[in-house]
């Protein structure tokens, strides 16, 4: 038989997608070098803060200054080998090596920007945790939606009203917890009816996300304009939670004031992170909410009631939504503003796909947008020669890149989607 | 003792249709009771109701004696009746365990799963009754022989002693079925009891304690194995008297039409499923394609049609190459193709009948005139296959999506035979039909060939591809590891292939021929 003969034929075929990996490393190692690398004056240091404010319970420790000129080179001569090196044997885990670059690119960017000049890298770390929580908030309900099969498009919105839900209760009355429990709720409202519209009526679930998206921005836009902005001390400036201090964790530099010195949203955020894991994935509820997400029928045979799992999994992602949604008001600024979730929903939602539908996941890669959005606003502090317009698209563009799949296809829940049918 | 279950004048009626007519049915204890009939005749129905998840508009359901309502799985868990359905009812990317467990999970400290009191129960069962299968396991990864022995194992472990399998060896090769048959004696021997619903006859003979024909929703009889025959059973099936073998003369084979050199193929997942596959069909002559499901057949036949890629390899159809050619080019060569997904990739369902007959000629004179449809054209020229192909429908104009399976197949073969074709490329192109329906596409597929088309067949059920090739050629993980004569060709050593056994080892066990030639083989 001529099998063999024309087997490494087949071989050489597959390889291409990691040889155009290589040709792509090489691509950002020059990208690097033209960019970053060319015009430094020799001399020039970089100073990056490890410290955050005054404020901080941290121990200080003293500041990073890199000599700008050989750390550039160093990144840039690392990135080339890489790629060459992709080229000639071939990495194992490909994107390991795509997120090392990136690391590499990222490091340089930020030595180029900061050349000369001090750069607080500790506070953009902290704002990036902080930018990056209602994003993994709005992922983690995406996970919790998703993995019993119901897609949902509507976190931006369920977020928006949620905001404006949290700073009229909290400034009404005067408690930013019942703030917190009202936006849960709106949330859990809000979600409820998206369950009944997707699982109940079997509606089209992008039609139903996106009806309450438009519904979100038009009610609470006119709600806004026609009573908040008018009675901003009766109704819209709630303050917001404080921030907490964790004991002795917070005195770890470094560290401590990036994770432990926090609102009480960032907290919740992580403990909801680990909640949903260990409820997914080690609970008879998250075996069944998995089983239904994957093969409604097969659950249904065994006695699962697929409706039930489905109701209550999306409405409790719905109160997940509505603490993303506190966030914006009593979480951060205490007032709310129109549109103020600018998107953040969406980006959840690409943070749940690249996170492999996985709370982990969701989180880490809610922190790659979390970053984006941080060094954009660090950047123009800097008064980096980019306009400023460039520079707000960065979390966009990172979302967008993200989602066109650099870094390998992921699986959704098989019923993603389709509403189930009783026979 | 009464019998472990008794179902006595049930009778569910669906819009337009009487699925199950006043059914009566006896289980004894350490039974194997087959139930018999063709698709359609309301064996489904029936265990449905069984299982709980239709409800019967009259009639009884009694269980050991003692009346029984069911509402739901549940309730028939509660009962012990477990069910091995036809579509395996597992979740692929869960494990063993928690397939077994899921629904009846064991909790520790109250919250969380436990993974190792499940996996040890499963493995005292399998020990039990010779049901090998790795707990942790992917089900994703198991071939579909170990599959249905999860299944089984799910059953057993939540304590059912009335099992019903439903069409359990439709995705099995000959020796799987050897193997399922030995666990389904261990079953019975302990005191469990088995409804196993078939539409092969042999099967039914072959392990079942009394048979149950049922026809069009009612039971015909229940008959003992040695009081009756193939032939009889059949004839009760289907109600009249059916040709069991398919007659054909030798085969003339002629030129060249299909040459395959070197394909590679990838899957959706980007595997790799046809892994350099070479063979051609010549004019006149019929090539099988015997297999188990899902070792690269469906991408084969894509790759064929011009619907899925190719990423190495030459594909010749009547001397010319069409790697790169699409679809429709490849069809006005003369190419006819019977996909396997014949709802999903044959028909356009919510389409009428005279519009599915045309599907691959309408933009063509007299169907279009320029940018304009002649619907006179196309309604005679539809009204014509149907009368010519025996299509049972009620007019043209009703939607496809109306017909039962095999008159929406007849629809199928009627559009691809109508055109002068010279390569027939037939997938699974019986699967799901009754036997009448399977004698006439047999007939059809014969007679394409006697007229001197070349047909590729690509078919998971053995007896099928015997009874129809000249040639054999077996498909195992996206090659072909074998080619054979189908004149005279041993079953045993082509379900060594379909396993996976090498052939030089296969031939060792069994020869590839036996030494009588069967003129007519019984499928």
């Amino acid at each position: 038989m001529a099998i063999a003969v024309t087997r490494p034929q087949a071989r050489a075929a597959f390889m291409n997608r990691s040889r155009w990996m290589g040709i792509l490393l090489l691509i950002v190692g020059l990208l690097m070098f033209l960019l970053f690398g060319r015009g430094l004056e020799p001399g020039q240091e970089a100073t990056f803060g490890l410290n955050p404010g005054k404020d901080s319970q941290a121990i200080a420790i003293p500041d990073l200054t890199l000599p700008v000129q050989p750390a550039l080179y160093a990144l840039i001569m690392l990135t080339l080998f890489l790629g060459g090196w992709q080229l000639a044997r071939g990495f194992r885990s490909a994107g390991a090596v795509l997120g090392i670059a990136s690391f590499f690119f990222v490091t340089a960017f930020l030595t180029w920007a900061a050349r000369g000049k001090s750069f607080n890298l500790v506070g953009m770390l902290s704002s990036s945790l902080v930018r990056a929580t209602p994003i993994a908030l709005a992922g983690l309900c995406g996970v919790v939606c998703e993995r019993c099969a119901v897609i949902n498009i509507a976190i931006e919105g369920m977020m928006l009203t949620s905001a404006q839900a949290a700073v009229v209760v909290a400034t009404l009355t005067r408690n930013l917890y019942l703030g917190l429990l009202a936006a849960m709720l709106t949330g859990a409202i809000l979600s409820a009816v998206h369950a009944v519209l997707s699982i109940r009526f079997r509606v089209d679930q992008i039609v139903s996300g996106t009806a309450i998206n438009i519904f979100g921005a038009g009610a609470t836009s006119f709600i806004s304009a026609r009573f908040l902005e008018k009675n901003v001390d009766l109704l819209n400036n709630s303050g917001t939670f404080p921030v907490v201090s964790i004991p002795l964790l917070s005195k770890i530099p470094i560290l401590g004031p990036i994770f432990f010195e926090n609102g009480i949203i960032v907290y919740l955020m992580f403990i909801l992170v680990v909640v949903v894991h260990i409820v997914l994935f080690y609970t008879p509820w998250g075996l069944r909410t998995r089983a239904v997400g994957e093969h409604p029928r097969a659950a249904d045979t065994l006695g699962i009631n697929v409706f039930l799992t489905r109701y209550v999994n999306v409405i409790a992602a719905g109160m997940i939504a509505g603490i993303g949604g506190a966030y914006f008001t009593i979480g951060s600024v205490g007032r709310f503003d129109e549109i103020m979730t600018a998107g953040k929903g969406f980006i959840g939602l690409a943070a749940m796909i690249f996170g492999k539908w996985n709370p982990f996941g969701t989180f880490a890669s809610s922190l790659i947008f979390g970053f984006a959005d941080s060094l954009q606003i660090k950047l123009q502090i800097l008064r980096v020669p980019i306009p400023s317009e460039f520079l707000l698209m960065a979390p966009y563009l990172v979302t967008m890149i993200v989602l066109a799949g650099v870094v390998g296809r992921a699986i959704p829940p098989a019923a993603d989607g389709q509403p189930y049918v009783k026979e | 003792m009464p019998p472990v279950l008794e179902l006595r004048g049930i009778t569910k009626q669906f819009p337009g249709v009487l699925a199950n007519d006043h059914i009566d049915l006896t289980l004894e204890k350490g039974e194997i009771h087959a139930l018999l009939g063709e698709n359609g005749a309301g064996k489904t129905t029936l265990m449905n109701i069984l299982y709980g998840l239709y409800q019967p508009d009259e009639g009884q359901i009694v269980v050991r004696g003692q009346p029984a309502t069911i509402h739901g799985p549940n309730d028939a868990i509660a009962l012990g009746i477990g069910m091995v359905h036809q579509h395996f009812m597992l979740v692929p990317p869960l494990t063993v365990t928690e397939n077994v467990m899921l629904g009846v999970e064991s909790v520790r400290n109250g919250l969380f799963l436990d993974h190792k009191r499940v996996a040890q129960r499963i493995g005292e069962i399998s020990r039990q009754y010779g049901l090998e299968v790795d707990p942790d396991a992917v089900i994703a990864d198991l071939p579909v022989g170990v599959q249905q022995r999860v299944e089984i194992i799910k059953v057993l472990y939540r304590a059912a002693d009335i099992l019903i399998l439903d069409e359990p060896t439709a995705v099995l090769t000959p020796q799987e079925v050897e193997r399922l048959f030995q666990t389904i004696f261990a079953l019975v021997e302990r005191g469990n009891s088995l409804i196993f619903i078939t539409h092969k006859l042999k099967e039914a003979l072959h392990i079942a304690n009394r048979i149950t024909v049922l026809r069009n929703g009612r039971v015909v009889d229940t008959v003992t194995p040695d009081r009756t025959s193939e032939a009889e059973l059949a004839a009760m099936m289907v109600g009249r008297k059916v040709e069991l073998v398919v007659r054909k003369k030798p085969a003339s084979p002629g030129d060249v039409v299909l040459q395959v050199q070197g394909l590679y193929v990838l899957d959706d997942r980007r595997n790799l499923a046809v892994n350099g596959v070479s063979f051609e069909v010549r004019a006149g002559e019929v090539l099988g394609i015997a297999g188990v499901q899902g070792n690269g057949q469906t991408e084969l036949v894509q790759a064929l049609t011009g619907l899925r890629p190719v990423m190495d390899g030459e594909i010749t159809i009547l001397g010319s190459p069409v790697v790169r050619a699409t679809p429709r080019q490849i069809l006005e060569m003369g190419v006819a193709h019977v996909p396997e997904d014949r709802q999903g990739d044959g028909l356009v369902l919510s389409f009428p009948v005279h519009d599915n007959l045309v599907l691959n000629t309408y933009y063509l004179p007299p169907f279009a005139n320029g940018l304009i449809t002649q619907e006179e054209a196309v309604i005679a020229t539809a009204s014509r296959l149907v009368e010519e192909f025996d299509v049972r429908t009620p007019s043209v104009f009703v939607p496809v999506s109306t017909l039962s399976g095999g008159n929406q197949q007849k629809v199928i073969v009627a559009r691809e035979f109508s055109r002068p074709i010279q390569l027939l490329i037939a997938a699974q192109p019986t699967r799901g039909l009754d036997v009448g329906s399977i004698e006439y596409i047999h007939n059809r597929i014969i007679q394409k060939r006697d007229e001197g088309t070349a047909v590729l067949l690509a078919s998971p059920e053995l007896d099928e591809v015997i009874a129809l090739s000249d040639r054999i050629a077996v498909m195992y993980k996206g090659q072909i590891v074998d080619i054979v004569p189908a004149m005279g060709v041993n079953k045993e050593y082509l379900g060594l292939l379909m396993a996976g056994v090498k052939p030089e080892e296969a031939v060792r066990a069994a020869p590839p021929q036996v030494e009588e030639i069967e003129m007519e083989r019984v499928f």
